[in-house]
This record gives C-alpha cells, structure tokens and sequence, in this order.
C-alpha cells in the first residue's frame, strides 16, 4: 500500500505507473479468483477473439546463463504438458520430448555451452512444407502446432524438422493426459509454447518460469512484434543466434551465447 | 402366369413388412437402455437437451476447430466444459466406467467415439489432484469399453 501511495505521487499518466497498476490488478485477480484474473491481465486477449497475427510469440534463451546440470525447464515441460519424463520411461529411446537440455563442448577449446533445446517456431516452417494432411500448422501469433484431429502419424515432419524437435507418442496414455493438454497415441507432438498459457494470457511459458524461479533467468519468453516487450528490448542489446541460420526459417527462438 | 408371380411377391412381401414390424417391437430383456445421469453441476445444458441429444457432435467440432486453430477458448460448446458438469461422481469421470455419461450413450448407440484417445476423462480440478497413472484399471476399464463399442 505504502508502494501505491508513493506511485501516484508521480504524474498522473506516467507510463511506469500504468504498468505498475497493471500489475498489481494482475496480481490482486490472481490472489482472488484464478479464474477470473483472464480479465484482469492487460495484454490477455479476450477468449472468445482469435489468436492474432499482430503478435509473434518467441523465446530468447541466454545460453551464458543456462546452468550445466540443471533441467528444471524440462521437468517443468513435462509437469505443465503431461508427458512422461524420458528418465521414467518404459522405452526412453523412443519417448516424446518436448524440450532437450543439451551440453555442447568444442572440441578445441573444451569450452562449453549449456542449452535447451525445442520447437523453434519458425515463420518458415518446414513441418508445415511437408504434411501430407495440413495437421502441422501455424497459428496466426506464430506457434507452430499439431492438429491430432488430422495428424496420420505419418512423421514427415520429424524427418523434415532440423532440429529434431518432434515426437511421435508410441504408446496409448491411458487418461493420463492433463484436461488442458490433449495428446495421444499416434499422433507427432511438440513444444507449444505451452498454448493454453498463451491462451490464458499468462504471457510466459512453464519452461521459462522455473528457469526464473531457479534464478537463471536463462530464458525469456514474449512478443517479438511489440518492440516494447522485454524479449524485443534484450534482443536489442544482446547479439543473438538463430539455430542453423543458413537454411533462412526465421526462428522463434533465439540464443544468446552459443 | 405372370399374375400369379406377381400376386406371390405380394403377399411375400407383405408377410415380411409384418415381421420385421413385429421384430421392431421392443422385448422385454432386450437391449439395456442407456443411463443418462443428470448432470453433477449446474441447472441445465448450454441447449436444450433434444438439441444437444441430435447436435452435440456438431457443435464440438465446430469448436474444436476453433480452439485448435484459432485459440478460441470459449467455455461454451467446449468438450472441457460438458466434462466439467457431466463427470460421474462416483468415477470423476466421463468415459471411465460402463455408467458414465459419454460411454453409455455411445456403447448402447454402438458408435465409436475416439475423443478420450486423447482428450483427459475428468474435469481440470479433479485430474488436478490425480496423479498419472494413479487409476489403471478404470483407466484400462475404458479402453475395453471402447475396445468393446467398436466390435
């Protein structure tokens, strides 16, 4: 309260005022009513209105600050989206994965490089190229999906993808699935950026929050088309990469550091 | 001759109208009938309930597109939304036993539905606080009950 009393002492309109506002409606709807805090949220797209193309959703992953030994965003992936950990798998060779951690060293230096690794959302997509059926598609705020309701399980797009970031679910679920999170035997599956958040106007994703609940902060999830947003402003500043740049998909997902 | 013929597949005809008529009659101990349970939540349907009980297909793949491609996620006509106030109170769920809403309908209408393929049984809250892999033999149960609609 002391906080509000001395934020409002600044000019009326201020925009550091507006956000702190906003986030503190945000924080109050959270507290109140999970369900209701939809409304609250000032960038949450009303449900009933379509993903829009106005914005792109992507991840900046600072690679400086990923740490060796940690996977606590893959863990988190499996928590939000229901998928058995690879480790508690029956058939860990053939186990979907969602998002990889992955340890890179080079071979002269012996320096090396800590990195998750999933779905790049590219704006090119070449999952999308080659389905036979249009089950993998583009969401018009730029995440690259898998409709189950066509997938054939044919798994072009896990041959297409470079970055091996699909799998396939070999075995029936059994009524394990997670009621926001539909997934089944036999269909490609991946990365979502976690959609039913997105949806839910949460802004960020399960990976990207428990990196910044380890305290990493490696991984920053946002709109790449408001050049507002935090991840637009990073981007400005850091240097970043795209994986495998050269075959020109315009990724998602951008690393800093490798 | 040809009189004759035809006066034959008449009556032949007619004599099998009236036993399949008479087969159409509904025997005692025939087929069991459906339970429809009430539903645990709420007053009553999005629609009115001969709406739902001729459309309800049609409206979720409306909406399921929508959602899909779109991200619309109205709560009306959604599947989550019919599983949040249709979930058996015995089972929290609406496709795990041979009572359950989905399930009962569908086996007695012997139409195969692959919706609970992929799409959890049971309401957010309560699949919230089951673990995985916490119920297979209902899990296992419901397979076999859709294993058995399909033959």
């Amino acid at each position: 309260m002391n906080e509000l009393k001395t934020m409002s002492e600044q000019a009326p309109d201020s925009p550091e005022r507006r956000r702190f506002v906003g986030a503190a409606a945000a924080v109050a709807g959270l507290a109140v009513v999970p369900g209701v805090m939809l409304y609250e949220v000032a960038d949450a797209r009303p449900e009933e209105q379509p993903a829009s193309s106005a914005v792109r959703w992507g991840m900046l992953v600072d690679a400086t600050r990923c740490a060796s030994g940690c996977d606590d965003c893959v863990s988190a992936c499996s928590t939000e989206n229901g998928w058995t950990p690879v480790a508690q798998s029956a058939h860990p060779r053939q186990a979907p994965q969602w998002i990889r951690k992955l340890q890179l060293e080079d071979p002269l230096t012996q320096a090396q490089i800590n990195l998750p690794m999933l779905c790049q959302h590219c704006a090119e997509p070449p999952c999308v190229d080659v389905c036979p059926t249009g089950a993998s598609f583009k969401r018009a705020d730029g995440i690259v999906l898998v409709n189950r309701h066509t997938c054939i399980g044919c798994r072009y797009c896990m041959m297409a993808c470079p970055y091996k970031a699909r799998s396939l679910v070999h075995e029936p679920l059994n009524d394990t699935q997670k009621p926001d999170v539909p997934r089944g035997m036999g269909c490609v599956e991946a990365c979502t950026f976690c959609v039913q958040k997105v949806d839910r106007g949460d802004g960020t994703t399960a990976c990207a929050e428990a990196c910044a609940a380890a305290g990493h902060n490696a991984i920053l999830f946002g709109d790449l088309n408001d050049p507002e947003s935090e991840i637009s402003k990073r981007l400005r500043e850091l240097p970043t990469k795209q994986v495998r740049a050269d075959l020109k998909l315009n990724l998602g997902v951008r690393y800093h550091g490798i | 001759m040809k009189s004759l013929l035809a006066l034959g597949a008449v009556v032949l005809t007619t004599a099998a109208l009236a036993w399949a008529g008479a087969d159409a009659q509904p025997k005692a101990g025939g087929a069991p009938k459906p339970v429809i349970t009430k539903a645990a939540k709420g007053e009553h349907c999005v629609e009115d309930t001969a709406y739902m009980r001729r459309n309800h297909m049609k409206l979720l793949n409306v909406h399921r597109d929508r959602t899909v491609l779109q991200g619309v996620r109205t709560k009306k006509h959604s599947l989550k939304a019919c599983i949040d106030c249709h979930a058996s109170e015995a089972t929290g769920s609406v496709a795990s036993a041979k009572e359950d809403f989905c399930v009962s309908c569908h086996s007695y209408a012997a139409v195969k539905i692959d919706c609970f393929d992929c799409h959890s049984t049971k309401p957010q809250s309560a699949a919230a606080t089951t673990l995985p892999h916490a119920h297979p033999a209902s899990a296992a149960a419901h397979v076999e009950e859709l294993a058995g609609v399909s033959q």
